[in-house]
């Protein structure tokens, strides 16, 4: 059985003057380490789906599985990651990393230490007392990330995590990060408008509908090229067939 | 990012800017003078009446009257006093409602039209209630002082505190955070600058707070001077306490200034 599991979920938003239905029997399975891809239509619903699965939002039905266990929350194994980096201004890189820990009260000696490692690691020491305004946006989302994988999630969401990001920058970063997860073994879920991007990182890309979402597609990428990196996948003879099928795949959104 | 040798134009450039904030202050300071010299001036010819708009030297002598009878700086002193109760504690009352209503999405939806009402009152019109309730004194005025910067405060921290990027209150939430968390967390530091730019809105605030509270009660304090001046036809004193008042309200604001600059980088 997978790592995550999603049992028919569904999720209908309320106002007074209207209801909107999002996701409709949405059922996924993520294996362990893998790295999943979500594409789909602007508004369909894909933020709503990871914040359900952040437990910031309960689904109108259905079930979420960890380890093939109800997901309980809090949930301190999963980790979220915004489009925005929402680093706090007001904390030094380091305070910011460590943020987590302080609000979970786990500063403990081994945290610490475990967080010093990834940020000697992840080349982030020299900018340890540093402001988030004085550091680039690539930089930013790195820090973005450390503070995640500092409490030490199984699962990271990644919301649109590079789209803040100009084109040369994303390229960077998105390699850079696809790098830390793997070395750190952790399964991903992202969602991404950039059918390239997606390509380029996925291991399986899941293509949803228009509003009310529901899964229409799923691609399993194998490219057949050594040490995949999402910098090399690009280069992979299989990438524009991938690109085009997806591409009709989006395309079809009204029919 | 400075070059060790500044070159020509980058020197030409810094003499030019001093030289014009030099101009600047130099015509400040003049302009200063000449209003006082024109003033003892005409008062001295008789163009104008002393006994109606006073005259300088007779300001300064009131001053070293008083200052001998030693009874200013005990004046300065009560207001000042209440003022700087009157600004501190409506910021910190006015901040913890905010917070409470924060806290409550209830309580805030049913005070809301309650707060515009008491927003939109002029504070001053509570003055003779507030005195009957609390007694013809101190606690009158700093009461006042308090009534007027409370509202105001309440109002642009709970809009601070709704300010926050939801994407850091869901951030935190997904590390465990309750409430009083994110509280801590996010919504206060990230409100800080503006609790202080209300801070600094209140020094005024207060101020006028005071200064009517005394008009209205009081038998020590600058207010008091100026009443008892008018009442007794004595100008100079009036004329005395305006100055001394408009030189402490710009210290006060100064100093709020430097803590805020501090503060807000
Ligand atoms: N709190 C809410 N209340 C009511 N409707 C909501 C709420 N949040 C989202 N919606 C609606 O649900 C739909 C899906 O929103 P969601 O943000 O999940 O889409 P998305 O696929 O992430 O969009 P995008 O590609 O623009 O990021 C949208 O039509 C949105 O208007
Ligand atoms: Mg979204």
């Amino acid at each position: 059985m997978g790592k995550l599991t999603l049992n028919n979920v569904s999720m209908t938003y309320h106002t007074l003057h209207n209801e909107t239905k999002t996701l409709e029997d949405i059922n996924i399975k993520v294996d362990d380490g893998e790295f999943v891809v979500l594409v789909g239509p602007s508004g369909c619903g894909k933020s709503t789906l990871l914040s359900i699965i952040a437990g910031l939002i309960t689904p109108t039905s259905g079930e979420i599985y960890l380890d093939d266990k109800i997901l309980s929350y809090p949930c301190n194994k999963i980790g979220y990651m915004f489009q925005k980096d929402t680093l706090f201004e007001w904390r030094s890189i380091y305070k910011n990393i460590t943020l987590g820990l302080e609000i979970r009260k786990e500063m403990t000696k081994e945290n610490i230490e475990f967080a010093n490692t990834l940020i000697e690691k992840y080349g982030l020491s020299s900018f340890k007392n540093y402001y988030p305004s004085q550091l680039s946006g690539g930089m930013r989302q790195r820090v973005a990330l450390i503070r995640t994988l500092v409490l030490n999630p199984e699962i990271l969401l990644l919301d649109e995590p590079f789209s803040a990001l100009d084109y040369h920058t994303r390229l960077l970063v998105s390699d850079e990060i696809y790098k830390i997860i793997k070395a750190e073994g952790k399964t991903a879920l992202m969602v991404t408008h950039d059918i390239a991007e997606a390509i380029s990182l996925a291991d399986r890309i899941i293509v949803l509908s228009s509003r009310p979402a529901k899964i229409k597609k799923e691609f399993n990428i194998k490219l057949s090229i050594e040490d995949r990196t999402p910098l090399t996948s690009r280069n992979a003879p299989e990438f524009k067939d991938y690109f085009n099928l997806i591409w009709k795949e989006l395309d079809k959104y009204d029919k | 990012m400075i070059n060790n040798t500044p070159s020509k134009e980058h020197l030409d450039y810094i003499s030019r800017v001093k030289r014009r904030n030099t101009l600047i202050t130099l015509t400040r300071i003049l302009i200063l003078i000449i209003f006082i010299a024109q003033w003892e001036i005409t008062a001295r010819l008789k163009i104008v009446d002393p006994f109606l708009v006073s005259q300088p030297s007779r300001i300064v002598n009131t001053f070293f009257k008083l200052m001998q009878e030693g009874h200013l700086l005990r004046h300065t002193y009560v207001t000042c006093i209440e003022t700087i109760i009157g600004f501190i504690s409506g910021t910190i009352i006015g901040t913890l409602i905010a917070i409470i209503l924060w806290l409550s999405d209830f309580i805030n939806k049913v005070l809301e039209p309650y707060l515009v009402v008491l927003n939109a009152l002029p504070k001053i019109a509570l003055g003779p209630i507030l005195i009957f309730w609390v007694g013809n004194g101190q606690p009158a005025i700093i009461i006042i002082a308090l009534t007027i910067s409370l509202i105001v405060t309440i109002i642009s921290v709970l809009t601070g505190f709704n300010d926050v990027d939801e994407d850091m209150i869901k951030l935190v939430k997904t590390f465990g955070a309750n409430k009083y968390q994110v509280l801590r967390y996010v919504v206060l530091p990230h409100s800080l600058p503006t609790i202080i730019s209300t801070l600094k809105i209140n020094v005024g605030l207060s101020w006028v707070g005071v200064i009517v509270g005394e008009f209205l009660v009081a038998k020590e304090g600058l207010g008091f001077l100026i009443v008892f001046g008018g009442q007794v036809a004595q100008l100079d004193m009036v004329m005395l306490s305006i100055i001394i008042l408009s030189i402490i309200a710009y210290i006060m604001y100064a100093i709020v200034s430097k803590i805020e600059s501090i503060y807000i980088k």
